[in-house]
């Protein structure tokens, strides 16, 4: 549904993304994560054709973004960052105007705007002005606004931003209800929020894409290994020569230790278990076993290995100087 | 094209709030208080004309009240009309909404004849109110239809120029203060050009002259159509039109 290839963009001598490229399936929600500043934004500009790529091509729903940009937007909702929205105008009429403007047949367009100011809970405020209502009202308008031509494909950037936890939720039951019928592209720095929603993930860093994938297999290729976390009332060094004995034990570290009690982290081969092994072992040694629990590996920890890694990459002085590209020549049948 | 979506929008956008009504409410006392001056002074001429007849020779309706006051209406617009069209642009810039505006199914060519008809129709109500004071002429005088006609014509012309001067401005900034000032000094360029017309002399003198926006106005009021007049708007309109859709799309590229 979206195709992006080696996607550059240049501001003046800024260069705000470089050789972007991913894809993204029919129906699928995708998370584009990164750090403030890392080309999020520019890329779903690009997307939504609100300005042209210095190099590279994007496909959107089967069309060029450059090219063929009138059908583009007639298949896509937008919602930039900012929620810009018309503020001296009332809801429904807002959205009439826009449904007008995306094309939808006159007969049908009062029932959907009707539709969309319920999916998206601001039916009590179609007749108040856009300028007079909250910041969580304001960016379900904005949704609205996006999915009111019932596009095949939603580009939403940071839609949860500067909402209260309640209105998140509440956004993030919309966007995941959306999913199968239309292809989600949505940017955002909250990282439980793409676990929640996604089922793929696109993290971009410094303008260039670092990882993307399927949320589970990128955690498992960034870690490997199971962790078991546990506190036991015991001498370290014995726990230590104890639990490595265990078979499948990769590496046992030590965390903390006060007063005879010792926290450790046990790393194993992914899939193996060794919690059962673990509680024999102390019962056998007749050691206090405090806490003994499964800490699950998180994209968040996956993010923020990545994103430290290109920092301290970064650190090293003499950056790589980005190859001069050529334009993109394309030869379509 | 489909300008029809966001033509509505504008109008709304003029009419909901308070800019349409200031507009109109000032643009109408002013050109009032110019034809009650102009109308008293021609009344007083009259009287005196009824003791002296031979000063009755130059005294007719069109000459005396009709054209002095399409004049002053025309300097009228000089000051007005950009406040009519700074916000169009610059207000979408400055408040993000032009990121969705120009993703929306519409060309940018659209927009901008949407943007440019909205702020035409303002002005044409605007004028619409104008006609009131040939009305009260009617009561009193007879008016001569020809150059009336041919004198609001050349002011919609006029007007649709330096509505073009104030689009264009407004798509340079997304300060609704710099577009009308900037959208001011282009016209009072265009106003004030013909001025040096008679230092420069010669060839020089003549292009100035041709420049000057007002010049091209009286020809009009007098109940001529010419030509040279009708393209020099038309021409100068469509100029600052493209050169609008160029700065868009500039700033397309620039993000």
């Amino acid at each position: 549904m979206i195709e992006v290839q080696n996607l550059t963009k240049h501001y003046g001598s800024v260069t705000a993304i470089r050789d972007v490229s991913f894809a993204v399936a029919p129906g699928e929600i995708v998370g584009f994560l990164g750090p403030n500043g890392a080309g999020k934004s520019t890329t779903m500009r690009i997307l939504a054709c609100f300005m042209p790529a210095s190099t590279g091509s994007a496909r959107v729903a089967g069309f060029d973004v450059f090219r063929e940009s009138m059908e583009v937007r007639k298949r896509i909702g937008y919602l930039p960052e900012s929620v810009p929205l018309y503020t001296d105008m009332r809801v429904a009429p807002y959205l009439d105007f826009v449904a007008e403007v995306k094309g939808v047949p006159r007969g049908t367009r009062k029932k959907r705007v009707a539709d969309v100011m319920d999916r998206c809970l601001i039916a009590d405020v179609q007749n108040r002005l856009i300028r007079n209502l909250s910041k969580g009202y304001r960016q379900r308008v904005g949704l609205a606004q996006a999915i009111v031509s019932d596009p095949h494909v939603l580009i939403l950037d940071e839609p949860t931003i500067g909402l209260d936890p309640r209105q998140i939720a509440e956004i993030r039951s919309l966007i995941k209800s959306l999913a199968g019928e239309h292809t989600v592209i949505l940017s955002t720095h909250i990282l439980p929020e793409v676990s929640m929603l996604c089922s793929g993930v696109v993290i971009i860093n410094r303008g260039s894409i670092v990882a993307q994938g399927p949320i589970d297999r990128l955690v498992e290729q960034f870690f490997p290994t199971s962790r078991v976390e546990v506190e036991l009332v015991a001498p370290p060094p014995a726990v230590q020569d104890a639990v490595r004995g265990i078979a499948g034990v990769v590496q046992v570290q030590q965390m903390a230790a006060s007063n005879g009690t010792a926290r450790f982290v046990v790393e194993s081969a992914r899939g193996r278990d060794v919690r059962g092994e673990i509680f024999q072992l102390a019962a056998a040694q007749r050691w206090g076993l405090l806490e003994l629990r499964q800490v699950g590996m998180t994209l968040e920890e996956v993010f923020m290995r990545i994103v430290a890694g290109e920092e301290s990459e970064a650190a090293v002085p003499a950056a790589p100087v980005a190859p001069i590209e050529a334009p993109a020549v394309e030869t379509d049948a | 094209m489909k300008i029809w979506p966001v033509y509505k929008k504008e109008l709304r956008l003029y009419f909901t709030s308070p800019v349409a009504y200031v507009l109109l409410t000032i643009f109408l006392l002013i050109a009032g208080y110019f034809f009650y001056s102009i109308f008293a002074f021609f009344t007083r001429a009259s009287m005196q004309t009824a003791m002296n007849p031979g000063m009755g020779r130059d005294l007719n309706v069109t000459d005396s009240v009709l054209r002095p006051l399409i004049a002053n209406m025309s300097v009228i617009l000089l000051l007005l009309m950009p406040l009519v069209t700074m916000r169009l642009f610059a207000e979408e810039r400055r408040a993000g909404t032009i990121e969705l505006l120009l993703t929306y199914p519409v060309r940018d060519g659209a927009v901008l004849v949407s943007k440019y008809v909205a702020a035409l129709t303002l002005y044409g109500v605007m004028l619409a109110g104008t006609l009131a004071y040939p009305a009260i002429l009617l009561y009193f005088a007879k008016v001569e239809w020809g150059p009336l006609a041919t004198g609001y014509l050349g002011l919609v012309l006029m007007g649709g120029m330096l509505l073009g001067i104030g689009i264009f401005a407004s798509s340079l900034t997304e300060n609704q203060i710099v577009a009308a000032v900037v959208a001011f000094g282009i016209s009072l360029m265009f106003w004030i050009v013909g001025w040096t017309a008679e230092f420069a002399g010669g060839p020089l003198g003549a292009v100035l002259t041709h420049l000057s926006i007002l010049e091209h106005n009286d020809t009009f009021a007098k109940g001529v159509i010419d030509t040279k007049d009708v393209l020099y708007y038309l021409d100068f309109t469509a100029l600052f039109l493209f050169f609008t859709l160029r700065s868009l799309e500039a700033r397309r590229w620039a993000g």
